[in-house]
């Protein structure tokens, strides 16, 4: 980059590390407050049905048990949906725990046993005996496969998928032509933290609610409007998530049982859920695609097709952006795409680590590998001959796109061109080895967002806003930007998040947390400079007299003109002559809706993968990883490649590992532990890199930042299954990719 | 979990006369099986007898030229004990490729020996298991089945046991020495564990009260020639879909003795004399390693999930035959870490 920064785009150590690693960092469950009660969740056993009875006078009747709060007893709530509407809900009717006797899904929370201590209330919930009247239930989406609709548009950030040309009479006149149904069952985000609640009750009434989740707003207003409080009532804090992918970005069950238990009982709760229960809170849904696809005589693409189902609970209408990206990512004039749904007895699925896309970008690129081999295209060349230098599917032109550079900077790492086409090329010893590749295209997006920036007159800033830090990096690059723009060290920058008594953000999700947020810091920094400039002009003899905000600089704790750095003040000694303690000033950033209009905003990637798959016993072993990625300006080379690297092994879960296995006699979830629910352990993990083709980008924000979060996991999958199929000559088209499948 | 008392045993017999005199008793050393049971409400004993304190935590060569290992010593330092290194290495392999360094440094010789299947349903209260609740249905024929058995299944219940360790006893042919209210006895390795049939509640032939309180290796210990082969859905942490121990003495390339222990196929460590017997005399070759694996596997049912434990099972087989014959020494750093 061009731009001279002291802090932006370097590599700063996490400012939380040392607070994480001593132990000091406090999780939602770890928060001391008196006389607190221990809440646990009793879970269905069924998967639909009706509850016929609570046997709460047994578990009552233990010394220490303060209440078994159940359909029988909850207390009175909102009545209208709207009200449990939170701002990421689908369409639909939120569920409600406890609120009746209806039975919707297998561990669904059929009642909350409070006791005086943690072990008390596990075993009262252990020989809580509720009966159940089980009615026929259904789970499994491969048995819906004709009962699929279009979703409508209830969810926000779905967009219903645009078709162009006339796929199918290009189809029939295409070259070469392909078509398969690619599959990946359930998965659930398992974040190492378990979800827990600690709920502070003032004896004012007042609650401070300690909440694992990734929007502290998006909760206070939930429990605001379920349990009709005012906000003032209801302070949600969230300073740390032992991670959450998504898992948070909807208030989950334990914050409404420990909020009505704390109360209805006017003392302080905690409700932590069990890992079993942590499979019972949204998830990936099991997804059925099917790609056609149509080659020229030239390798260009014909026609393209993609169709998508995937499921949905009885009571919301979850969608997912799962086949919009292959309208975008490739030069095709004949595209067919179709997103559908179809409802089961489970709980609503949830946005999962780049939702829809790493589904999408999956069967989307294993389908290219496919149509490259059909038309006897190298995979890479193929997909450069197709390369989109606009979005077709929006016709606009990209805000900035370097994907092409990541192309050719990954093969010559990668040693691409060494590549022999045919599968079963490569071996040593027993081993096959295979080459793949594959990538993706994620939004790079903004919301609005509020900031607060206060100096004090030692010279020490504090920035603030509600956002969330899943352990991705946003305490490290705020700060990074704050004392960017006041030109103040690290270390007198203290960025502070993730509380509602804060300025406003929006949930941390999609990828927008660095745009979004870092443009209101960046812009409340800003407007603390204009007041610290007018304050320095004010001093007697100030060499900055009618300089404008454009004439200066922050720069070393100075405040100096850019065209004369000699002429400078001190900062400290601006706010020592002013006499005040502190100066603040806030700011909002919204984006631009005009550069949103004329620009397609987004960031992409490409994945070069090795495997080495044993010839007799089909265990694959994934030796090598490259992962380029364009995505704007790189705040933090550190965080940004961790996010990453933490994508890639995310996608050799998915590719390998990863699937949550239901016994659909049961409607149950059956591998509900982490013994039995496979992610990779070190040994599963080799070489890895990444690399950042940095790209300038004045329209996307201020900060010309895409995010990371999510386009990281693209492609990782697919590139896998491709190098698998590089190495075997089996394609597998369902993952995950268990030894059995390469027998 | 329900509520418990804790004692810590001083000596065997306390261990044991505690057990007799107890309501609902169970004893505990590493606890990393029964604590987990007790969380999920699969196991509910009111009274646990710690066995930390036990003087049982000893490695030491026997009289006989074998090693005896105390019951209380743990699998970590059993596995990197330098006579079990040096003279069993089948057994550190296997130790070493099950769980994970956290639950080795906990778990116990005899533990290994007493955990209890991984099978879903038995760890599910939601569903039924004759295992946990004998009568209640097997909740894994017909379901979800990838870990179950292949061999010596019942129409009660198609569990496995989970161990690496005991792989490699049965294979070494080890004896285990317990103490109980009758007195002490040895019991064959091969007949400690047992096939479910109508019992599957029981998984060996322990009687109540019983105490493992050393297991016992044979001089011989074919540290020439051994193979632990674990084949799992992940490299370390998980259970073995089918698991091989193999131990082969050679004359030249000739084979004049050899023994072969599955585990992941069955309700206990699966050995088969009668295909064993099929690799004496015979050349160390593929095509005698083939004609051994058919011979293992030919009773072998799939029950739909894991069927392909089957082909899998046998290509397990002549690996493991082979790198014995190499000589063991962990020659694939993918399938053979020990993380």
């Amino acid at each position: 980059m061009t731009i001279n920064t002291k802090y932006v785009g370097k590599a700063p150590n996490r400012v939380e590390g040392p607070a994480k690693v001593t132990g000091t960092a406090k999780y939602s469950a770890e928060f001391e407050v008196p006389n607190l009660a221990y809440g646990v969740v009793v879970s269905s056993t069924i998967a639909k049905g009706r509850i016929k009875s609570i046997g709460a006078d047994k578990v009552l009747a233990l010394p220490g048990v303060l209440q078994v709060f159940s359909h029988e007893n909850v207390p009175r709530q909102a009545w209208f949906d709207r009200a449990w509407k939170d701002d990421i809900a689908p369409g639909g009717s939120p569920f409600r725990p406890l609120h009746d006797d209806e039975v919707k899904f297998s561990q669904q929370p059929v009642a909350l046993v409070v006791a005086e201590t943690f072990e008390l209330a596990r075993y009262a919930a252990g020989i809580l005996e509720v009966e159940y009247k089980e009615e026929k239930h259904e789970t499994d989406i491969e048995q819906k496969r004709d009962e699929g609709h279009a979703p409508g548009k209830g969810k926000s950030g779905y967009k219903p998928p645009k078709s162009r040309g006339n796929a199918n009479k290009a189809l029939d006149e295409a070259e070469h032509r392909i078509r398969e149904e690619y599959i990946h069952g359930t998965q659930h985000h398992n974040p190492m933290e378990l979800y827990a609640s600690t709920v502070h009750y003032h004896p004012d009434g007042k609650l401070t609610i300690y909440d694992k989740t990734q929007g502290v707003y998006n909760c206070q207003q939930y429990v605001a409007k379920v349990f009709g409080l005012s906000k003032d009532d209801a302070r949600v804090i969230n300073l740390y998530n032992g991670g959450a992918f998504g898992s948070g970005l909807r208030p989950q069950y334990e914050l409404f049982l420990s909020v009505m238990a704390a109360l209805e009982l006017k003392r302080s709760v905690r409700v932590t859920l069990t890992r079993q229960q942590m499979f019972s809170i949204g998830h990936r849904p099991h997804t059925l695609q099917t790609l056609e696809m149509g080659t020229n005589p030239d390798g260009t693409l014909a026609a393209l097709k993609h169709y998508c189902l995937h499921e949905t609970s009885r009571f919301e209408e979850y969608t997912e952006n799962v086949v919009n990206w292959s309208g975008m990512l490739y030069q095709c004039d004949n595209v067919h795409l179709s997103n559908q749904v179809a409802a089961l007895d489970v709980y609503t699925p949830q946005d999962m680590r780049a939702p829809g896309a790493a589904t999408g970008s999956f069967a989307l690129e294993v389908a290219m590998d496919e149509m490259a081999y059909a038309a006897g295209l190298d995979p890479l060349d193929f997909r450069i001959r197709n390369y989109a230098e606009t979005d077709q599917s929006e016709n606009l032109p990209f805000s900035s796109k370097r994907l092409r550079d990541c192309y050719h900077l990954g093969a010559e790492k990668f040693c691409w061109s060494k590549r022999p086409m045919a599968p079963r090329s490569m071996r040593e010893g027993n081993r096959l080895i295979g080459w793949g590749v594959a990538g993706g295209v994620w939004d790079a997006q903004m919301n609005k967002a509020s900031a607060k920036a206060t100096i004090t007159a030692d010279g020490y800033l504090t920035v603030e806003s509600a956002a969330g830090e899943n352990g991705t990096g946003t305490y490290t690059i705020m700060t990074q930007i704050a004392a960017e723009t006041l030109g103040l060290p690290l270390e007198a920058v203290t960025f502070r998040l993730g509380d509602t008594n804060m300025p406003e953000a929006p949930v941390q999700g999609g990828s927008w947390t660095a745009a979004t947020v870092g443009t209101a810091v960046q812009k409340a920094c800003q407007a603390l400079g204009e007041k610290l400039l007018k304050l320095a002009q004010k001093m007697d003899d100030s060499p900055l007299k009618g300089a404008s905000l454009d004439d200066v600089e922050f720069v070393n704790g100075q405040l100096r003109l850019r065209t004369a750095p000699e002429q400078s003040v001190v900062l400290r000694d601006v706010l020592q002559t002013s006499g005040e303690r502190e100066i603040a000033a806030d700011s909002t950033a919204i984006p631009n809706l005009i550069n949103m209009a004329k620009y397609s905003m987004h960031s992409h990637n490409v994945v070069f993968a090795e495997v080495m798959v044993d010839e007799d016993l089909g265990t694959v072993h994934v030796s090598r990883v490259l992962n380029v990625c364009a995505a704007g300006r790189i705040l933090n080379q550190k965080t940004a490649r961790s996010q990453v690297l933490g994508s890639v092994v995310w996608g050799i879960s998915m590719a390998l590992m990863e699937e949550t296995v239901p016994d659909h006699r049961f409607g149950r979830y059956m591998n509900h532990n982490y013994a039995e629910y496979h992610i990779p352990v070190n040994a599963d993990i080799h070489n890895i890199e990444v690399l950042f083709v940095e790209e300038e980008d004045p329209y996307v924000n201020p900060l010309g930042v895409k995010g990371i979060g999510e386009l990281g996991l693209l492609g990782v999958a697919a590139a896998i299954t491709n190098a698998v199929y590089h190495a075997t000559g089996k394609r597998v088209r369902r993952l995950p990719i268990y030894l059995d499948k390469l027998l | 979990m329900n509520p418990f008392t804790l004692t810590r045993a001083e000596t065997v017999e306390g261990a044991v006369r505690d057990f007799r005199d107890s309501d609902s008793p169970a004893f505990i050393a590493g606890g990393t099986n029964i604590i987990d049971l007790m969380k999920e409400n699969v196991a509910r004993p009111t009274h646990l007898i710690g066995l930390n304190k036990l003087p049982l935590n000893t490695i030491e060569p026997t009289a006989e030229g074998g090693l005896r290992l105390g019951a209380t010593a743990t699998n970590a330092d059993t596995a990197w004990h330098p006579e079990v290194q040096c003279r069993y290495p089948l057994l550190s392999q296997a130790i070493l490729a099950g769980a994970s360094p956290q639950l080795r440094n906990m778990a116990t010789n005899g533990g290994n020996l007493m955990q209890r299947t991984r099978c879903y349903y038995f760890y599910d209260t939601a569903t039924p298991c004759n295992k946990r609740e004998p009568g209640s249905g097997c909740g894994a024929i017909g379901g979800y089945n990838r870990i179950h058995a292949i061999l010596g299944a019942s129409e009660q219940c198609i569990a496995t046991h989970p161990s690496d360790m005991c792989i490699a006893l049965a294979a070494l042919e080890a004896e285990v020495h317990v103490v109980g209210p009758g007195g002490s006895r040895v019991i064959k390795f091969e007949d400690f564990h047992r096939l479910p049939g109508n019992t599957p509640e029981r998984d060996n032939t322990l009687e109540p009260g019983e105490l493992i309180v050393a297991l016992e290796l044979p001089k011989k210990g074919f540290e020439k020639h051994f193979s632990y082969l674990k084949l799992r859905d992940r490299t370390s942490y998980a259970f073995a879909l089918v698991s091989v121990a193999a131990v082969l003495e050679l004359d030249g390339s000739t084979i004049e003795d050899a023994r072969l222990a599955l585990g992941g196929v069955a309700h206990k460590p699966w050995r088969d004399k009668a295909a064993e017997a099929l690799l004496i005399g015979q050349p160390a070759t593929t095509s005698t390693f083939k004609k051994v694996a058919e011979a293992v596997l030919k009773d072998a049912v799939g029950q739909g999930t894991n069927d392909f434990k089957i082909e899998l099972g046998r290509r397990a087989i002549v690996r493991a035959l082979q790198q014995a014959t190499a000589g063991g020494k962990a020659s694939d750093v993918f399938l053979n870490s020990n993380p």
